[in-house]
């Protein structure tokens, strides 16, 4: 029983990578990765039998309360003060998104079959599902143009990497888990922070025009702005 | 003893905040360093044992990196009483192109410097695989504002890359981190390092190598270690010097720390040869980029942070060859981490007096400052590891190891690439030190040579030129016992 929810998630999730892919709409991807983000969420209270420990209930919690409410409310937060267009700016189209998508999950897949979890685990698809999303969020950090949405990219290799970690559920101790997720919102609150002061600087928060340090155009050198 | 290490500059680091008075606060500094270094000390006298299942202890491979870090920092501390008051008169104008900007908050700096030295401290006691990740996430988070501490387009720039790039690619190293766990899920293994060693040989050997595949390229991102060092130009040159001193100095060592605990279970698992090809792949990678960009470089800064990949592929190659190798490794770890430092040091007073990071703009420091001049050059040639220096040491050591090891090809590499770094240093070094001093902007109110801000990088060159000449017996074991853990007993 709890398996086949877990096998639901996982396809879940997988979906939600397919459209944070074709996505156009900013505010729809804050949601789109703060749902991927709840439902991996859910993961480890489905692992092992019978009822779920309080240590993972406490885990789960945490981690649905960060990223579904905290960082959410950060981003949009970040995008309204930023005054930043509505749209995603891709600097490729949707269609080659996709398929760079589904080609990242055919190797994530092969890589599946070279790496099998030990039988504790019964969930099928969680390492090509985890690295699916890994890919994602690399896809969206690149090939997007707003400094939101690299911070969105991060978000969402953080699920990938969840995704594994929630399923198998690796032995942690609480502490490091809660140090970690400390890490993780201090992290995007400083980008938030970062964002902030980019848009004031700048005018604008698109990071394909913070170009001025580089090796590759030493010609620039001394040029005004 | 080891929470107390973290716990100083951690609360040195909150009360900065709440302290109102600029020389309170920057005496605050210089006395938790010094009281930090105490401390290191201590446990280098007499080191505490390591209880199995804790969460903290000192081998010797984290004392030896404890023991950089908080000597650099106390270099560091002492040098930014002086900075920090100049800064506080500085009009705060861009000279390279001219507009105003305004400083950081003073009190936000010295904190997070703090803060920044208790996160360092945690990644070296860590012995805990989740712990260190955590630790060295916290560093990265912590030392963006350094970065920022200017407040204007480039160093936002320069933060911003640093902040996302470290983080994405610490975020794979989590990933490893739970690879790892995956492979010892059946002999109960857990993250703990010791566990995890002593059951080494019972785990999964291909989830081991996929967990040091991420944990290579995760931590790597953060040593700076080529392709993935895109960030460390621009955060090393837009920082200022002191922070760029603990960047190069003794961050890149604490995230090489983490690429070595998972090297450590590699070679505990039989993977020595695995991991030891990646290592020199890197390695050598890395040397030819440093090289390449050093060669047409034309901003002084930069071209420091391009000879830390430079030596953090020597690092790298040195550990992936074992052996005597990785005994010479740590020793240039060391050399490098007080050499580097004093030179980012000696580089801020240049920036000051010549208000220009470009190379061309910068001439005849001999004739305006002349113990400045001394001590570039001084710095150009340990750097470079002209005998009598730790540096040359180091990296005789390793080409002996490539040679015995019969890696020709390695070695040959290796040795071009040191001479291309060589004549590109050399270049730059010297058309900066020699000939007429500008005359514009001569006169006036100059910052000129302060004492304070000389004296942390002439100690630092001293103790890299005793390096060269005597080895201290302490030292020499520490690094003897550094390198019997990661695998490279001869």
């Amino acid at each position: 029983m709890h398996t086949t929810t877990a096998e639901l998630i996982i396809v879940a999730i997988i979906l939600l990578d397919l459209s944070l892919a074709v996505s156009g709409s900013l505010a729809a991807c804050i949601r789109l990765a703060a749902a991927q983000g709840v439902i991996a969420a859910i993961l480890p209270l489905l692992a092992g039998s019978g009822a779920p420990e309080s240590r993972a209930i406490i885990f789960s919690s945490t981690v649905i309360l960060l990223k579904g409410v905290i960082f959410p409310w950060l981003l949009t937060r970040a995008r309204v003060k930023a005054n930043a267009r509505k749209d995603v700016e891709p600097f490729i189209g949707y269609p080659a998104s996709i398929i760079l998508c589904l080609g990242a999950f055919a190797a994530a897949s092969w890589l599946g079959t070279r790496l099998p979890l030990p039988e504790t685990t019964r969930v099928a698809w969680i390492v090509p599902a985890s690295l699916a999303t890994i890919f994602t969020g690399f896809l969206l950090i690149t090939t997007r143009a707003k400094a939101i949405t690299q911070v969105l990219g991060y978000l969402v290799i953080e699920n990938g990497i969840y995704v594994f970690g929630l399923a198998l559920f690796v032995e942690q101790p609480l502490m490091v888990e809660l140090a970690i997720l400390l890490d993780i919102f201090v992290a995007v609150f400083v980008m938030g922070i970062t964002i902030f002061h980019i848009s004031r600087e700048f005018d604008h928060i698109d990071t394909d025009e913070l170009s001025q340090l580089s090796d590759w155009h030493p010609q620039r050198d001394g040029e005004a702005e | 003893m080891i929470i107390l290490l973290m716990l100083v500059p951690l609360l040195a680091g909150l009360s900065a905040f709440l302290i109102s008075d600029d020389g309170r606060r920057r005496g605050l500094l210089v006395s938790a360093s010094a009281l930090h270094l105490a401390l290191t000390i201590l446990v280098f006298v007499a080191r505490p044992e390591i209880i199995p299942g804790d969460w903290f202890g000192l081998d010797a491979l984290g004392l030896l990196f404890l023991g950089i870090t908080s000597v650099l920092f106390f270099g560091a501390s002492v040098y930014a009483v002086k900075y920090l008051s100049f800064e506080k008169y500085d009009p705060g104008e861009d000279s390279d192109e001219g507009f105003i900007f305004n400083n950081q908050p003073e009190a936000v700096f010295i904190g997070c410097l703090l803060l920044f030295l208790s996160a360092m401290t945690a990644v070296t006691v860590s012995r805990h695989l989740g712990m260190l990740w955590a630790a060295v996430e916290a560093t990265t988070l912590l030392s963006a504002p350094l970065i920022y501490f200017h407040r204007h387009k480039r160093s936002l720039e320069a933060t911003w890359k640093y902040l996302l790039i470290c983080s994405v690619g610490i975020a794979l190293a989590l990933m490893g981190n739970l690879f790892l766990g995956a492979a010892g899920i059946k002999a109960g293994a857990g993250l703990d390092l010791e566990s995890l060693l002593s059951k080494a040989a019972a785990l999964d050997p291909a989830w081991v190598k996929a967990a040091f595949l991420f944990l290579f390229v995760g931590y790597g991102t953060k040593m700076g270690l080529a392709p993935f060092h895109t960030w460390l130009p621009d955060a090393h040159s837009e920082s200022p010097a002191l922070v760029s001193a603990l960047l190069s100095g003794a961050l890149l060592n604490c995230a090489f720390l983490g690429i070595l605990r998972a090297a450590q279970v590699c070679a505990g698992a039989g993977l020595a040869g695995f991991t030891g090809d990646i290592f020199i792949l890197f390695g050598l990678l890395s040397l030819m980029t440093a090289a390449l960009f050093i060669l047409g470089q034309r901003d002084y800064k930069r071209m420091l942070a391009y000879s830390s990949i430079e030596h953090m592929g020597i690092l790298s190659l040195g550990v992936g060859l074992g052996g005597g190798a990785v005994y010479g490794a740590l020793l240039n770890s060391v050399a490098h981490s007080l050499t580097k430092a004093g030179l980012f040091f000696v580089s801020g007073v240049i920036l000051a007096a010549y208000k220009t990071k470009h190379i061309s703009e910068v001439k005849g420091l001999f004739r305006r400052l002349p113990k400045t001049g001394v001590l570039w050059l001084a710095g150009f040639f340990l750097i470079t590891g002209t005998p009598p220096s730790g540096i040359f040491l180091g990296k005789l050591m390793i080409l002996k190891a490539t040679l015995a090891g019969g890696h020709y090809v390695a070695a040959a590499a290796y040795l071009f690439f040191l001479a291309v770094v060589f004549a590109g240093l050399g270049r730059i070094f010297l058309e900066m030190t020699f000939g007429e001093a500008p005359q514009a902007g001569t006169s006036g109110k100059l910052p000129g040579e302060s004492r304070q801000m000389l004296i942390p990088a002439a100690c630092f060159f001293v103790c890299v030129i005793i390096l060269g000449l005597y080895m201290p017996g302490w030292l020499s074991d520490t690094i003897a016992g550094a390198q019997r853990l990661i695998g490279g007993a001869v």
